[in-house]
């Protein structure tokens, strides 16, 4: 199993000068929330602080079963023993995590979504993620994720004709107990890392899907998760589980309001792919950066992985990261399976004082596995941006192949753009390619544009969407353009 | 429709245009010729408003405006036009979206309506039928692995499509093999009107046998040192461009 872990790292530890504000995580308690986009709905939030008790409370709100309550304390007792990990080249204040509310939820609990908070489904609206009408026009299954708390799945009824399970990760240890019991942390091991045990002792919610034998999902199924109150951490875990032959593609959007303390995110997604079966999951990364100094902002500490576990099975990772101040995820692919192919396609981008240490780990196990990686970083302001991938191929890996291929755009000279690209072959017949470029958006290309009339602005953020285009390609239509969209947003300011 | 009078430019520190003066009017091809290192690409650079060329003395007029005052973008919408003599690649960026986010972009500029894909693709195929050219070059990336002529061509197609009133060929036919140069030639002469300009920058006579122009200036040293008809180039070509020196020192004299 893999573990989120890379080798050789201590050369590339650095450790800058923290910008003030960020140890805002822990003295923010009676701190003014920033007022941005914060809706305000009554919720009912645990005291900061964790403990054993604080893991058997978030279990009994949620009314789990005693061996989820005790999977979720094996998880806290393993990362008591855990340290926050340092070889990634981000630059972060020290965490308190006392000082972090490991539970909010919306007080009134809807039952179904007709009863879901009017001010909470406006919420939605502003974001572009219409529960109703709108959803149904599109045609695409949204999971709501609000803090803590899934409120609501569409098209519920519509997915379960064909046996297909879209439901909050809560619904499901609850509604089907047998499929969580055999699949969570089978991916992701409670243990894994640091991360994915805090993740594991107090995950409040997240998505489940399973889509049984043959089944091809008919819809696109969509999960938004924001975080709203303050103080708080989200701790969201999804699980997506496709039987032999059946085929689904998911899309994850994430927001969170301007506040100037720095909240904690800490997700763990794992998906399982049986024989021939295939998994892509779209993720457009949009939390809080934190603002031009470098205050506030979302910490993104994500586990993502995918065990190809079955034969010709395939899973795809697309993630569009322009959020966040700090970003950690490094989704990966387990090719246990003969013929298993995994992919990963990333646009990660940096602007003002955002830092992201990313990139993807393709695990070749299994016979004529095949892994594609794309990486395409954008670094600008003071942005530092590193990619960080993992190839590795196991001495049964007859046939295995890697193509990488990582390039990185600069706007402006105070960015930075690093790749650590770790290879380790052991099996002699492996071909394993990589590709690096790093270049710049020239002069000569600005002013290219601006002499056949296209202003300064609009020139760069064509030059940089040209620049991702093999990744937007990945996205479902409507993700695309509103990837290409929030790129212009985050660039504004970068030239000139 | 352009008047340039005693223009001085600076590069990196270093003088190239020493006082040059030239008029020209709607409807006239000029032609500039002259010996490397003259200042002929940064006498297209300077108007089309590249940064990094420093204007130390003279002005440079276009329909009443002061030219040097807009921004390259504004200076597009306004109707200048350059062909660049080595057109940059923009990976990633299709050749069609560029054309239409240019033209509107210039459009807007104007207070004119934006042209919607269905009015745009028309646009297109009146304007490569005009020239004679097939769509492929529309369906791939800016310039992105175009061969040297096929860069120059899809110039050729951006006048044709921008329409500008004044355009400016930087040295359009260096690299073209006869065929390129005839086809680029074509598409030039196919947009002559009595409406538009044309300063046409080369090193060399030959295109100039198929872009036959109006006037022909000699730029050496940073200045006009002669202007003509037709038969200048004619002359340069016979005698080279050291005739000119020769004759620039006996006038000096």
């Amino acid at each position: 199993m893999a573990t989120e872990s890379f080798q050789i790292e201590n050369d590339v530890r650095e450790r800058a000068p923290v910008p003030a504000g960020n140890t805002a995580v822990e003295a923010a308690l009676n701190r003014r929330y920033e007022a941005g986009f914060v809706t305000d709905i009554e919720s009912e939030s645990l005291p900061p602080g964790l403990d054993e008790d604080v893991v058997r409370e978030i279990s009994a709100r949620k009314g789990e079963p005693e061996w989820m309550t005790q999977w979720r304390l094996q998880a806290y007792h393993h990362w008591l023993t855990m340290a926050p990990p340092h070889w990634a080249k981000l630059a972060i204040a020290p965490i308190d995590f006392q000082a972090i509310s490991y539970f909010s939820r919306p007080k009134n609990q809807p039952k179904s979504l007709d009863e879901v908070d009017p001010k909470l489904l406006e919420t939605y609206d502003k974001l572009g993620v219409p529960l109703h009408e709108r959803a149904k026009l599109a045609g695409v299954a949204v999971d709501a994720v609000f803090d803590s708390v899934s409120v609501g799945t569409t098209f519920r009824k519509e997915l379960a004709e064909k046996g297909i399970v879209f439901c909050s990760m809560s619904e499901a240890i609850r509604e089907h107990p047998e499929l969580v019991r055999q699949y969570l942390g089978s991916v992701v091991p409670v243990g894994d890392n640091y991360f994915a045990a805090l993740n594991s002792a107090v995950f409040s919610d997240g998505s489940f899907v399973f889509i049984p034998k043959g089944v091809r999902c008919p819809m696109e199924l969509s999960t938004y998760f924001r975080i709203n109150a303050g103080h708080t951490g989200q701790f969201e875990r999804t699980l997506i589980i496709a039987e032999a032959g059946a085929s689904v593609s998911y899309l994850e959007g994430c927001t969170a309001p301007m506040r100037d303390e720095n909240q904690l995110h800490a997700a763990v997604v794992e998906l399982v792919a049986l024989d021939d079966a295939s998994i892509k999951y779209s993720t457009v990364q949009n939390w809080y950066p934190g603002d031009e100094n470098g205050v506030g902002g979302i910490y993104n500490f994500v586990t993502k992985r995918g065990d190809c576990r079955g034969a010709r099975s395939k899973i795809s990772w697309t993630q569009v990261e322009t959020g966040s101040a700090i970003t950690w995820k490094y989704p990966s692919c387990v090719l246990r399976g003969d013929d298993s192919s995994g992919e990963f396609y990333s646009v990660a981008l940096t602007h003002h004082r955002q830092q992201a240490d990313t990139g993807t780990k393709m695990i070749h196990i299994g016979r004529n596995t095949k892994s594609k990686i794309v990486s395409k970083g954008i670094s600008a302001g003071r942005g530092q941006n590193t990619y960080r991938g993992l190839v590795k191929v196991e001495k049964g890996a007859d046939g295995a192949r890697n193509h990488t291929q990582c390039d990185s755009l600069l706007i402006g000279k105070q960015c930075g753009a690093h790749t650590f690209p770790y290879i380790e072959v052991k099996h002699p017949g492996a071909i394993v390619e990589h590709e690096a470029t790093t270049s710049k958006i020239s002069e000569d290309q600005l002013f290219y544009c601006r002499s056949r009339g296209i202003g300064e602005e609009d020139a760069v953020s064509m030059i940089v969407d040209g620049f991702c285009k093999q990744v937007f390609k990945e996205l479902p239509m409507e993700f695309a353009v509103e990837a290409k969209k929030l790129l212009e947003v985050s660039l504004e300011g970068a030239v000139g | 429709m352009l008047k340039i009078d005693n223009l001085h430019v600076r590069v990196a520190g270093k003088e190239i245009l020493k006082g040059l003066s030239l008029e020209a009017k709607a409807g006239e091809v000029h032609a500039i010729m002259g010996p490397n290192g003259a200042g002929k690409s940064t006498l297209g650079n300077v108007l089309a408003g590249r940064e990094g060329y420093e204007v130390t003395a003279g002005s440079v007029t276009y329909n009443g405006q002061d030219l040097l005052a807009l921004e390259p973008e504004e200076r597009a919408a306004a109707g200048v036009f350059l062909a660049f003599q080595y057109p940059v690649e923009i990976p990633g960026v299709n050749n069609t979206y560029f054309l239409r986010a240019a033209l509107n972009a210039q459009r807007k500029q104007r207070g004119e309506a934006e042209l919607d894909s269905m009015q745009f693709l028309k646009l297109v195929r009146e304007k490569l039928a005009v020239l004679h050219l097939k769509d492929e070059l529309l369906h791939r990336a800016v310039n992105e692995g175009f061969s040297g002529g096929e860069k120059k061509r899809n110039e050729i197609f951006q006048l044709a499509l921008l329409e500008p009133k004044l355009a400016i060929l930087d040295e359009t036919d260096s690299g073209l093999d006869i065929d390129a140069l005839k086809m680029v030639a074509d598409g030039v002469n196919a947009m002559r009107d009595p409406a538009r300009a044309f300063l046409v920058i080369t090193h060399y006579q030959r295109l100039l046998d198929y872009i036959v122009p109006d006037f022909v200036h000699v730029l050496a040293d940073g200045r006009i040192v002669e202007s003509g008809d037709k038969t200048l180039a004619h002359k340069l070509e016979e005698h080279g461009y050291a005739w000119i020196a020769g004759r620039k020192l006996a006038g000096a004299a």
